[in-house]
């Protein structure tokens, strides 16, 4: 039963990681080259998704919504949402990154002529990534420790099966068994990112 | 479709305890805060020392923390404690209890980064001018590390109002879970009652997030120099 819930935890999270990074990229990228009025609307857009916490996110997607015509199951709520919030805070990761490119690294990637994607491809983006991979990897881990609260829409995550064993009373065995599920989940990932950065260090990083 | 909202708002006392419900949430939030503060800044200049055992210690229980989703101390400090040791704490003690918990622990990492970016030439500089240990202490090092630390303490203040809707799982009146006892009971009535509710709750988190973040970065931006 812990694996099974384990493993909806892991493929909500990964999903839903996966899509913010997309959204963030995007929502980085429209904020980089100042796309008129379409950075206006990821601008409010990233200030709502921050400033707001996603179980209330959660509450307006899954009982909210439905009332107005729109019904989402629980699993494609929790997706949203989860991508809802990391998009926001993954666009202003990349957005670290991608201003502290410096000016010079453009310009000297222009003169050797390389045109605008080539750019991006080879200058900008390996080095925004290495600025920004610690703010990525808070991020994707804070996005993983989120998913805690998907049992609000139903779904039978970790803290979902948690919560009906308590209800039989083996609280101890219940909650040691989530506390080493979590950390089976989100320690190697937090490994991960740690070896990523050390290995991405590129020239200049860091001075 | 507006009259709706407003007959949800206005039936019972349905205002006031949304606003009872946001003063749990604010009561949380601004205990917590301070209390983390306060463990939070002898646990960064532990974490800071060069002694032997202390940081690495604290490193590990920080790393444990931060590991931990906030719903899952919740669950081990509500259910666990009175099973085990007989100590029945009530849900509010324990969600401040966890909260600072967590908040003393990033509170500990901040200032921990904060002191440890400052250059050593600023002690060595007071040192050489004849200043005493304690005197670099209160004239030149608190006053560079608090700059430094201020936006991140601001950053840490809405991120913990933006977690305390996880009080709901232990049964707390805080703003979510009144909002949720409002839905239950008027939907039936109002069909478009969880529309407005919810809406009113998002609203109000932005409404107090939303300038907070601005201090943060208005203070980030103006001290970077």
């Amino acid at each position: 039963m812990f694996l099974a819930a384990a493993k909806l935890t892991v493929i909500l999270g990964c999903w839903g990681v996966l899509l913010s990074i997309v959204v963030g990229l995007f929502c980085a990228v429209v904020r980089f080259y100042r796309v008129p009025l379409v950075r206006w609307l990821v601008g409010a857009y990233i200030e709502l998704a921050r400033n707001t916490p996603l179980m209330v996110q959660l509450f307006f997607l899954y009982f909210g919504l439905p009332r107005l015509g729109l019904v989402l199951e629980g699993e494609t709520c929790a997706i949203v949402g989860l991508t809802f919030l990391g998009g926001a805070y993954l666009a202003e990761a990349f957005r670290g990154g991608l201003l502290a490119v410096g000016r010079d690294q453009i310009e000297a990637g222009l003169s050797i002529g390389l045109n605008r994607l080539q750019l991006l491809r080879y200058v900008i983006v390996p080095q925004a990534l290495a600025v920004s991979l610690p703010a990525i990897s808070a991020t994707v881990i804070f996005l993983l420790k989120e998913t805690s609260v998907f049992s609000i829409v139903a779904l039978p995550d970790l803290m979902y099966v948690a919560k009906d064993l308590l209800k039989e009373g083996n609280s101890a065995e219940t909650n040691l068994l989530l506390v080493i599920s979590y950390l089976a989940v989100i320690l190697p990932v937090s490994l991960f990112f740690g070896w990523l950065e050390r290995r991405l260090r590129f020239a200049g990083f860091g001075s | 479709m507006l009259d709706s909202a407003l007959s949800v708002l206005r039936m019972g006392r349905n205002l006031p305890r949304l606003m009872e419900g946001l003063g749990v949430t604010l009561e949380i939030s601004l205990v917590s805060v301070a209390l983390s503060i306060l463990l939070g800044v002898p646990m960064g200049l532990l974490m800071a020392s060069r002694r032997p055992l202390a940081p690495s210690f604290l490193r590990l229980y920080l790393e444990f923390i931060r590991v931990m989703p906030i719903l899952v101390l919740l669950f081990l400090f509500y259910y666990s404690l009175s099973k085990f040791w007989n100590i029945n704490l009530s849900a509010l003690t324990v969600s401040i209890l966890v909260f600072t918990l967590w908040g003393a622990a990033e509170m500990g990492d901040l200032v921990r980064g904060a002191v440890t970016s400052l250059p050593r030439h600023q002690w060595d500089s007071g040192r050489a001018l004849g200043l005493t240990e304690s005197q670099v202490s209160v004239y030149v090092v608190i006053p560079q590390a608090v700059r430094r630390l201020l936006p991140g303490v601001i950053n840490l203040t809405t991120r913990m109002i933006k977690t305390t809707p996880f009080v709901f799982f232990i049964n707390l009146p805080d703003l979510v879970k009144v909002g949720q006892q409002i839905v239950e009971v008027s939907g039936l009535r109002i069909p478009l009652a969880s529309v407005w509710v919810y809406g009113t709750i998002f609203v109000i988190y932005f409404l107090i997030c939303y300038p907070i973040s601005i201090l943060s970065r208005y203070l980030e931006r103006r001290w970077q120099s």
